[in-house]
This record gives C-alpha cells, sequence and structure tokens, in this order.
C-alpha cells in the first residue's frame, strides 16, 4: 500500500485528513488504481448495478420506514396512506418494490456471468461464497419484506414458507412457532420481520458486499477471457492488459446505469406491478385469515425453488424431503469452484458439453420459475420433477463433464475490440 | 480467433430460457372470457360521471375508506361546492374518507357478509372483470335475491342496477361429459326484461363507474403515467451523454 507517500503528497483539508485517515490511499488502492481488465463486456454491468439497487433499497426503505406501521391492524393502511397521502410516497414505494425484483434479476445476471466466464474458480472462490451468502440474505430479506404489506398474499405465502420449517423433525413444531411468535402468521410476526427486515438483514448484506468488494480487489476482477492479467506488467507494475477502474470504469458504469434507469422507471412510471409480477393482484386485498387465495404462489423470484419443493412428493408420511431439496438447490451453488474441474475458465474456451449444460440449466431454471407461478395441475408438476432433475443434473455432473470436455488454446493476452 | 459473440450468445440462451418454457406452458385453464372495459384513466368527465353513479347506486353499501373526498374533487376538477351538493351524501367532512352508513353488523345480517371497501378492487381484480361482473347479472330463482352472476358464481350481492340494465335470463347448454353423461352449462345470457337504458346506454354507465374505480384504486395512476413521459426522455438524453462520455474517455484504451 502506497499510504504514506499519498499522505504526505495531499494538502489543506485532504492533507489534513489523510494524516488522520487513509482517505487519499483508500480511493487510489481501491478505485483510481485499481486495475481492472479492460476487456468486460455487457455481463459486467450487473455487479455495480446491484449495488446501485442495493442503495436504492436502503434509502426508500428508510423513508417508508418514516410511514409504515409495522402491526396488523395498521400495515395495510400504512401502505395506502403511503401510495395516497404522502407527498412522493406512491414513488418511493414504486422504487422499492420494483428495486425488490430488480434486485433479484441483476443478481441472478451477475451470477450467471460467473458461469459463463468461470468467475467462481480460483483464486475468487471465497468472493463466490460471500456471493452465495448475499443471495441467501437477500432471499430472506425479499420474503420478509414481502410480508410487511400485510396483503393476503403477503399472509397466505408467509403461512406457507414458515410452515416449511415445520416438517424438519423432532424440532419442527416448536421451531415454527418460535418464528412466527404465535401459533398463526400474526401481529408478532410482522413485528419482528420488520425488525430484521430494516436493521438486521439490510446490515449484514451491507457488511457482506464490504467483503465481497475487499475480496474482489484482493484478488483483481475475472474477464471474459477467464485468463490472469497480472501475468503481464508494464515496468510500473501495471497489468498491460489492465486500466484504472475510475475514470474508465466509472464512466462506462454510468452508461450502465443510464441503461437500467430506463427499464427500472419504465417499469415504475408504467406497469409497477408489471401484470402482478412484481406486486400481485389478491395483496391488494389486506391478509384475511378466513380466506384463502384461490392459488397461492411466492413472488417470482422465489418460484424456481419453490417448484423444486413442490416437486418432490411427500414419502414415509413426510414432506421435509422438498424442503432438503430445495435447501440443496441453494447449498450446492456454494461448491460450484470446486465442482468445476475445467482445465479453462471462460466458456470461450470450453468445449461444446458445457455449452449445452448450461444451456439446459438456463432452461431448466426459468421453467422452474414459470412451474411455481402455476398451480400444480397439467402438465406442471411433471415439467417441475424433470427440470429438477436437470438443475441438480448441471451441478453434480459438472465433476465428470467439465474435465472429460474438449477445450481450446486460450490467449495469453485478453481479446479486445477497442 | 474468437469472434465478439457475446451479446448474441447471452441473447440466444436467455430466449432459448424464455421461449421454451413458454411453449411448453401454453395449455391453460379454461376460466370465462372477460369483456374488454375499454376505460380510460385521463377521461375525466368519464370519471366524474362513474364518481357521481357510484354515490348514487354503490355508495350505499360499498365504502371507499382511502380515498378522500377531498382528494377526489381535486383529481377529477370537482368544484368543493358541488362536491359537498352533489357527492357528499352523508354527514362526513370533505377530508374523511368514502364510508358508507350502513353499519357492518347490519349489512353482514343482511347479504351474510360485510358488502367489501372497493377501494382497491380495480388494482385486485382489474378493469375487465369489474366490467364484465357488473354485466353479468342473470335471473335465478335459487339464489336469496333472485339473481345470480356469470362471473361470480353464487355472489351474494342483489342485481343494484336491474332498474337500469333490465334482466337477462341464462342460457344453457348440455354438455357431455367423460363418463357419458351430460351437464348443463351456463354459457351466456339473453335479455329478458329491458330496463330504463339501451344495452349501449348500459355498457356507457358501467364503463364510467368502474373507470371511476380504476381511478380510486391508484389516484396518481394518470399522474404517473404522465410524468414518466418526462422522465423516460431525461433519461434516454441522459444515456446519449453517457454514451458520449464514456467513448470520449474509452479513446485511449486500445
Amino acid at each position: 500500500m502506497a499510504a504514506p507517500e499519498s499522505a504526505n503528497t495531499s494538502t489543506g483539508l485532504l492533507g489534513w485528513i489523510d494524516q488522520r485517515f487513509p482517505l487519499t490511499a483508500l480511493w487510489r488502492s481501491q478505485v483510481a488504481e485499481y486495475y481492472a481488465p479492460k476487456n468486460f463486456n455487457f455481463w459486467y454491468y450487473f455487479g455495480s448495478l446491484a449495488m446501485l439497487v442495493l442503495v436504492n433499497q436502503l434509502v426508500t426503505g428508510i423513508f417508508l420506514t418514516m410511514n409504515y406501521k409495522p402491526s396488523a391492524a395498521e400495515a395495510f393502511g400504512s401502505v395506502e396512506y403511503i401510495m395516497r397521502d404522502v407527498n412522493w410516497g406512491w414513488l418511493i414505494r414504486y422504487m422499492h418494490s420494483t428495486g425488490a425484483s430488480a434486485f433479484f434479476i441483476v443478481v441472478y445476471l451477475h451470477m450467471f456471468r460467473a458461469l459463463l466466464y468461470g468467475s467462481h474458480r480460483k483464486p475468487r472462490e471465497l468472493l463466490w461464497i460471500f456471493g452465495c451468502l448475499i443471495f441467501v440474505l437477500l432471499m430472506a430479506e425479499g420474503f420478509m419484506g414481502y410480508v410487511l404489506p400485510w396483503g393476503n398474499m403477503s399472509f397466505w405465502g408467509a403461512q406457507v414458507i414458515v410452515s416449511l420449517f415445520g416438517s424438519l423433525p423432532v424440532i419442527g413444531g416448536g421451531l415454527v412457532d418460535w418464528i412466527r411468535g404465535d401459533y398463526v402468521i400474526a401481529d408478532a410476526t410482522l413485528n419482528r420481520f420488520f425488525a430484521l427486515h430494516v436493521a438486521a438483514l439490510p446490515l449484514a448484506l451491507v457488511f457482506l458486499m464490504i467483503a465481497h468488494l475487499m475480496a474482489l480487489h484482493e484478488v483483481g476482477s475475472n474477464n471474459p477471457d477467464g485468463i490472469e492479467i497480472k501475468k503481464h506488467k508494464d515496468a510500473a507494475g501495471h497489468p498491460l492488459d489492465g486500466i484504472p477502474f475510475h475514470p474508465y470504469y466509472t464512466v462506462k458504469d454510468l452508461l450502465g446505469v443510464m441503461g437500467f434507469l430506463l427499464v427500472f422507471c419504465g417499469v415504475i412510471f408504467f406497469a409497477p406491478t408489471l401484470g402482478g409480477l412484481f406486486l400481485e393482484a389478491p395483496n391488494f386485498e389486506p391478509a384475511n385469515i378466513l380466506q384463502t387465495p384461490p392459488h397461492i404462489a411466492p413472488v417470482w423470484y422465489f418460484t424456481p425453488f419453490y417448484a423444486m419443493l413442490r416437486a418432490v412428493p411427500s414419502f414415509a408420511g413426510t414432506q421435509v424431503w422438498g424442503v432438503m431439496v430445495m435447501a440443496a438447490s441453494i447449498l450446492v451453488l456454494f461448491f460450484v469452484p470446486w465442482l468445476d474441474r475445467s482445465p479453462v475458465l471462460s466458456i470461450r474456451y470450453r468445449g461444446p458439453i458445457y455449452k449445452i449444460m448450461l444451456t439446459i440449466f438456463v432452461v431448466s431454471f426459468i421453467t422452474l420459475g414459470l412451474c411455481g407461478l402455476k398451480p400444480p395441475a397439467g402438465i406442471y408438476p411433471l415439467l417441475a420433477k424433470v427440470c429438477t432433475f436437470l438443475y441438480f443434473a448441471f451441478f453434480m455432473l459438472m465433476p465428470w463433464y467439465t474435465s472429460l470436455d474438449s477445450v481450446k488454446p486460450v490467449p495469453d493476452r485478453v481479446t479486445f475490440h477497442g | 480467433m474468437v469472434k465478439r459473440c457475446w451479446l448474441p450468445m447471452g441473447i440466444a440462451w436467455l430466449a432459448a430460457g424464455i421461449a421454451l418454457p413458454a411453449g411448453a406452458a401454453l395449455a391453460e385453464e379454461g376460466e370465462r372470457a372477460l369483456l374488454h372495459a375499454g376505460t380510460d384513466i385521463n377521461d375525466v368527465a368519464s370519471l366524474q360521471r362513474g364518481a357521481h353513479d357510484y354515490m348514487n347506486y354503490c355508495s350505499g353499501c360499498h365504502s371507499l375508506t382511502y380515498l378522500r373526498y377531498n382528494r377526489m374533487g381535486e383529481d377529477l376538477k370537482i368544484p368543493p361546492a358541488t362536491l359537498a351538493a352533489d357527492l357528499m351524501l352523508t354527514s362526513e367532512q370533505p377530508f374523511d374518507g368514502i364510508n358508507t352508513a350502513m353499519s357492518p353488523a347490519d349489512s353482514a345480517n343482511w347479504f351474510g357478509k360485510q358488502p367489501p371497501d372497493l377501494s382497491l378492487i380495480a388494482r385486485e381484480r382489474g378493469v375487465d372483470y369489474l366490467f364484465s361482473y357488473l354485466k353479468g347479472f342473470y335471473v335465478d330463482k335459487a339464489q336469496p335475491w333472485g339473481v345470480n352472476n356469470m362471473y361470480l358464481p353464487n355472489a351474494a350481492m342483489p342485481h343494484v342496477l336491474a332498474e337500469l340494465q333490465g334482466l337477462q335470463k341464462p342460457v344453457f347448454q348440455n354438455q357431455p361429459e367423460e363418463n357419458g353423461s351430460a351437464r348443463m352449462v351456463l354459457v351466456s345470457v339473453d335479455m329478458m326484461t329491458p330496463g330504463a337504458m339501451s344495452p349501449q346506454e348500459y355498457d356507457g354507465f358501467v364503463r364510467d363507474i368502474v373507470n371511476f374505480l380504476d381511478y380510486a384504486g391508484e389516484p396518481i395512476k394518470a399522474k404517473r403515467q404522465s410524468l414518466g413521459v418526462f422522465v423516460m426522455l431525461f433519461l434516454l438524453v441522459g444515456f446519449v451523454f453517457a454514451y458520449l462520455l464514456k467513448k470520449e474517455y474509452w479513446k485511449d484504451v486500445h
């Protein structure tokens, strides 16, 4: 670290700060002199966009908290109060509700990018694991946030998801009561979900995001060629194929932000419910313990996992197998860096088998998402079973097909068309 | 040689991912097709008529708790005096929500259930459903109020608008079952006793009320959409500048 030298060169207020806090040193090491590969493509926008959405959720969330009432009696009405009586409350609320879905979209694409270019492989395993932890926390955050408006789908969705814990042997029943704080989803549940949603989980998410970035800046970014740019350095010790993050990627990410905002604001201003996908129609009715919605489905971003849960039949008198499969479908992500045995990282230099497997994986994941939205009737249960099998096949067979697959020669320097 | 293939490659993946399951999912459950409401949230005259008709025909039983009288007056360009004289039929203040004077205990007793608040009904069920529902009443002597509804079987609501629409009689058809027997299925309704309005007039009447309910579900809707146009234009300009800025900075990256 160049902290002492840089501290000496700054003067005035910045100099005063630098003698007491490594502000300039941090700026240089993390931004202005952080060398990123110059060949980032479209898929590399989603990391910075995830950060943007996180900030959006934190800021709009704070303002929502100022008018939201976390009680079963008042929650639904307070959301309508925000939508109708709070100045610009409707915009803040739509930014938050659309932001929740946008978060999952950018995170799914960000994770897909890692599968494309082997960004999880050595030395980036811990970076990937931090990312997986962020994803798990994000699911918890999304679920609890979804309960807060206290609509009928919030209520019954929570009823279904929380009762999953009840299928665990021995501790199940007690665990469910402990989570709910009552014998049904009730005021106590809403109150504690609020606490977790606005304090505990965002705090953990921010810490994990910092750890994710620290790990990234320690090992350096991967790139679409999946090769190490630090192998070739200039006289000053900077990677020949690297460029300073600032200004090159700050201006490039600004372009990504503008493109993202066009879509994001398009949804907010013209289709905030997105046909019932982002805000579900039954949730415009207050929670009602006496009236189950005709079809209970989680929000779209959970439906692939929900479909896997439903795809597994109950066996030996318990539903716990489906819960285990759903948990395994997320846990398996943590092991991808070690399941992948290919000698190359990027899909550009992999053989046809990985390309076929990845295509099957994407198709089955999206199909699962569709199955989870639909009632379990007709073709959907069978489709969900097949796709659950394919989802796991992608991961469990990975050690074999990645080592069997042919590879193309990897270039020495990154491919770049300036 | 690796060509610049990330975009077609990625798009092909996503397209395959979305198209294949969508194609497999074409088998849909057969619900009764809804009529097209054809409402327009920007048609203030229609919203004013809808508000007037709602207050006269609906508000006796159905509240609009989350909509305040003065907000409605402001949005629908109804002067305060007219609002108070023509639309405020109870003793509430302009800043109050639109509540019904009927007590919940009485209504639950009379109708079997309390008539629901309709503040968000358009967001929950959609305008096409509401339009269809209000046109879907037919005579059914087996029901407590003598009418049933095509789109909500065994609806608890009487046909309040019967004097306007008239009464419709159901048209049944025999539909063969898998086990060889036949089942009577309601396929459509026919006008039996005409009401005070022609079918076209009644359609317009119902359309106004549904349009008003769409407004009541989200009073900001019209403003949100018109504001959205400016937001998109602003962002488009921003996008162009961001693109030029990026291009300028990246000139020296080779």
